[in-house]
């Protein structure tokens, strides 16, 4: 075998592309010729016009096209004619979108194959060579530009160089163009999570500052507040600070677990609570109250396995010691689960004597 | 005036308008050029059209997606088709994708399409990258287009994750939830970053509209332009192809980009559309109406994200607990696999062509790709890579496995950090091996000959198998060396047209080859030299 270059002795000489007794196909090799391309191999897939195996192939790509054709109107007919509703229960809608994906897919694939194998079975078998040009040595043009460019540079710069006023000038009045551009498509986004005399990242809607002074009471999702012998020993349950929409996004810090405790248990737990600055007092009888938003990234903390007291984050599987300051005992969680300080209030309901003294949430660089 | 013959104009009309075409915008000679332009052929070729083709769809569901959904955060009581939600406060994001796939006639099918393109897109996307990695198409001159392929996976994972986030459902809360977690842990300014991209404390009332001006404009903005970049310099640079008989470093043996190489890339896109299609129709993707609206105090367990975040959703599941603290402040442990990771594996790889040439010395044009097994090394660190990829992936859905296997979770964290670290190296150290091994058994052939099967018995009584010598051969019938030359070596009998071909294709062959046939895809088994058919290393 040899090896066939663009430059091969046997590459074709130039033609007259305005010689009448050119075919169409010495026009084409002329093109192919100067764009450098070597036809070696143009030839049918089969033997002898109309042979069996042409006919065969044909009446194939046919029926793949009209199996396309049918598809697609069966396509629309589903789309016209079915119910596709939303009902309750078993119904026939149920079956819309797999008909319309069903159908669309048959027809676009018997298109797809149709194509390919008209590509593949009918077109002439052909092996072109093409010439490739990079990697040659440097021509006369690079060295044009690069000195072009160079020139450039000098004209702009000489006129710099001499005078040094315009440079400062420049300097001086190009960088604050750039901040001003800059500045009102960023300023304008910057927000400083400060700026507020009580910031949300450091309070929740268990604040009494922001309720008038008043303490917070606990409350279901459908902001009815809760008394103790709502939660039975051993249960818990989600609560809510009980303010206008405490119980939607806007307060997306606030979700707390209420867990009423066995009394052993609880006793364990009061002493590590009252064993800590923090905690000190934040329980009510055998209650418990944490953030339910992990520390970790911010996921609710929503799996309670009674018989260890872990509480399990589904998101990371971090899982923190109720028992024990929630502190975390595995998983990428560094930080405990801050307690709600619980009271009870005049009338019976559980009441938040202040907000949960640690910062909610994940952490961050200057978290106190 | 002169009078019209109607049927010699008609004939004139198209020529006359070419030619007017071209007097104005000479377009004649680049468009013969395109029309002549040779495409080399090979299955792997087309991963890339998989994600062209992907995107397309991606664009076409997107817009008609655009024309119903409400990127709003308002909050409203659900009144639609679906029962179980109606009377739920929700927000508008949320009212309207449920709208989208209960009472838009298609709707549904529209959201599986372009969820299903997005899998499809990324999925096709990384598959592309390991054939351009472990063939070395990246080597000189086309390192920029493996830069812009790292980018493009880097923003199409953004597209992912803002396109999931759009629907405000119970999954997708939680998704930006997190998101808004990781920012949070940037040191000195996470603060500031989530509090000015959500505007103020999370979820805010911004963020949906803002990820939906990112997600139908800025990203697909971004992913067009890299797109056109990317196709006009594998364009301009013309395509890589494998070693063969006549294929050098200088030339591309193939088909003319017209008919037949375009026809079949239409058929070829029809096919995956079609992929699509039934993926939508018959696969129920993302269904957010048993997802619920998003609560901050709510969330599914087994919760996953798509596929391409579950790496990152491993990593940070494996990461420990470490924080450190710099006086008052700290630097929560989520900040490593999430910012750092994230930014160092979507970015670090771009550097690779530009690091492997350096360590080689290799200054070479390279077109011509190589096989795996020629370069160990390669190998070996893409091994590394995909086995540390698919482990954060797996580990991503580690309570999953843990639950399903009667694993304990914490058991499978510990097996997840042991073998982020000792997986890749074994990975590596097998891939090396299995390289070098078939390396070896390409070296015997070419000197043995090909294994024939037929067992003979020598007068003493040895038996030894026959080999069919791949060349010529000297005076006492043994093989003389052959030469390698960078393609596959034939390693059965049909292979070298001692019995009938293997029959390929997805029809019956439309004639029985007579002889063995000699086509671009079949071995070099003569032994003569082309140029610069190595392996990249001395
Ligand atoms: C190029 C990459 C793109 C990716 C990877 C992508 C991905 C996604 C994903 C995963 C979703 C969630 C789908 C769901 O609800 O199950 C989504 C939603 C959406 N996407 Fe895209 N998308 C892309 C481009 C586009 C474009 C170009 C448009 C429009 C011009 C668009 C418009 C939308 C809309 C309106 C939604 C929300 C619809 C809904 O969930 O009800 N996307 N996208
Ligand atoms: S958010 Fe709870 S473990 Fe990550």
């Amino acid at each position: 075998m040899t090896t066939l270059h663009h430059d091969a002795p046997d590459a074709p000489e130039p033609v007259d592309v305005h010689d009448p007794r050119l075919t169409r196909l010495d026009v084409v090799k002329e093109g192919l010729r100067r764009d450098e391309i070597e036809l070696v191999t143009y030839e049918s897939q089969f033997q002898g016009t109309n042979s069996k195996a042409e006919k065969r192939v044909v009446r194939n790509i046919a029926l793949l096209f009209i199996i396309a054709g049918l598809a697609a109107f069966a396509f629309l007919a589903f789309y016209i004619f079915w119910p596709w509703r939303f009902q309750l229960g078993h119904t026939a809608g149920d079956y819309f979108t797999p008909l319309l994906g069903i159908t669309l897919g048959i027809s676009l694939f018997a298109v797809g194959f149709a194509i390919l194998a008209w590509a593949k079975k009918l077109l002439p078998h052909e092996v072109s060579i093409q010439a490739r040009h990079d990697g040659m040595p440097p021509t006369d043009e690079q060295k044009i530009t690069g000195q072009t460019m160079i020139f450039v540079g000098d004209e702009l710069n000489q006129g710099v160089q001499r005078r040094p006023l315009l440079k400062g000038a420049i300097g001086f009045g190009l960088a604050p163009i750039g901040l001003v551009a800059a500045a009102p498509l960023i300023g304008g986004l910057i927000e400083n999570p400060h700026k507020a005399d009580q910031p949300d990242l450091f309070t929740t809607g268990f604040s009494p500052v922001k309720n008038g002074g008043n303490q917070v009471r606990l409350t279901r999702d459908d902001g009815t507040p809760i008394r103790p012998e709502d939660v039975s020993t051993g249960g818990q349950m989600t609560v809510y600070p009980g303010v206008p929409h405490g119980a939607t996004n806007e307060y997306a810090d606030s979700p707390t677990l209420l867990i009423h405790l066995r009394s052993d248990d609880a006793e364990e737990t009061r002493r590590n609570a009252d064993g800590d600055r923090r905690n000190r007092g934040s329980m009510w009888g055998d209650y418990v109250a944490y953030s339910k938003i992990c520390t970790h990234a911010g996921c609710p903390a929503s799996l309670y396995e009674q018989q260890t007291n872990r509480l399990l984050c589904p998101c990371h599987q971090s899982q923190f010691q109720i028992t024990r300051n929630a502190q975390p005992i595995f998983g990428p969680a560094t930080r405990r689960l801050p307690m709600l300080p619980l009271g009870v209030d005049e009338e019976g309901y559980f009441v938040a004597t202040s907000d949960f003294k640690d910062t909610v949430g994940p952490d961050f660089w200057e978290r106190p | 005036m002169k009078r019209r013959t109607g049927k010699a104009d008609l004939q004139q009309a198209p020529v006359t308008f070419a030619k007017g075409v071209d007097e104005r915008f000479q377009a004649s000679t680049p468009l013969r050029a395109l029309l002549n332009k040779v495409f080399p052929d090979h299955w792997s070729f087309l991963l890339g059209e998989i994600a062209l083709f992907s995107f397309i769809i991606l664009l076409l569901t997107g817009v008609f997606l655009t024309l119903f959904f409400d990127p709003s955060m308002t909050e409203t009581a659900y009144e639609g088709a679906y029962p179980a939600l109606r009377g739920t406060e929700m927000s508008q994001a949320y009212a309207s994708s449920l709208h989208l796939s209960f009472e838009v006639r298609g709707g549904l099918f529209m959201r599986q399409m372009h969820h299903w393109a997005a899998l499809l897109f990324m999925a096709s996307i990384v598959v592309h990258m390991l054939r351009i990695f472990f063939t070395g198409a990246y080597r000189k001159p086309r390192e920029t287009n493996w830069v812009i392929g790292m980018a493009l996976f880097l923003l199409g994972f953004l597209a992912g994750f803002t396109g999931y986030s759009l629907p405000d459902d119970g999954l997708s809360g939680t998704g930006l939830r997190i998101a808004s977690a990781i920012m949070l842990s940037i040191p000195v300014v996470g603060t500031w970053v989530s509090a000015s991209i959500f505007g103020g404390e999370f979820p805010g009332h911004l963020i949906i509209g803002r990820f939906y001006i990112a997600h139908v404009l800025l990203i697909p903005g971004g992913l067009l332009a890299l797109i056109s970049v990317h196709l006009g310099l594998v364009f301009k640079q013309k395509h890589t192809q494998w070693p063969g008989p006549m294929r050098t470093n200088t030339n591309v043996v193939g088909e003319r980009m017209f008919p037949r190489y375009a026809l079949k890339q239409g058929g070829f896109f029809m096919a995956v559309f079609g992929t699509v299609a039934l993926l939508a129709g018959l696969f129920q993707i993302n269904p957010i109406w048993l997802f619920g609206p998003y609560r901050a105090a709510e969330v599914s367990s087994a919760s996953q994200p798509d596929w391409y975040v579950m790496f990152m959703d491993g990593l940070v599941r494996l990461m420990p607990n470490w924080q450190i603290y710099i006086g008052d402040y700290s630097i929560p442990p989520l900040f490593w696999p999430a910012v750092v990771g994230l930014g160092f594996f979507t970015t670090a790889p771009m550097a690779w062509p530009w690091l492997e040439a350096r360590k080689t010395g290799d200054k070479r044009i390279h077109n011509l790709l190589e096989r795996p097994r020629d370069n160990p090394e390669r190998v070996g660190i893409g091994s590394m890579a995909v086995t540390f990829f698919l482990w954060a992936t797996i580990s991503g859905a580690n309570d999953v496995i843990a639950d399903k296997f009667h694993i304990s979770l914490n058991a499978m964290t510990w097996a997840g950090r042991i073998g982020l670290i000792v997986l890749p190296a074994l990975a590596y150290f097998i891939a090396v091996r299995v390289c070098l091994g078939l390396q070896q058994h390409d070296r015997e052939v070419l000197a043995h000959g090909v294994e024939t099967g037929i067992i003979r018995r020598l007068p003493n009584g040895q038996f030894m198998e026959v080999h069919q010598p791949l060349g010529p051969v000297d005076d006492h019938g043994h093989p003389l060396p052959i030469e390698y030359g960078g393609w596959v070596v034939p390693k059965k009998m049909n292979r070298v047209g001692a019995l009938a071909p293997a029959v390929k294709g997805f029809f019956f062959p439309v004639e029985k080859p007579s002889e063995a046939p000699v086509s671009p895809g079949m071995p070099p088994i003569s032994g003569d030299t082309r140029e610069e058919i190595t392996s990249g290393r001395k």
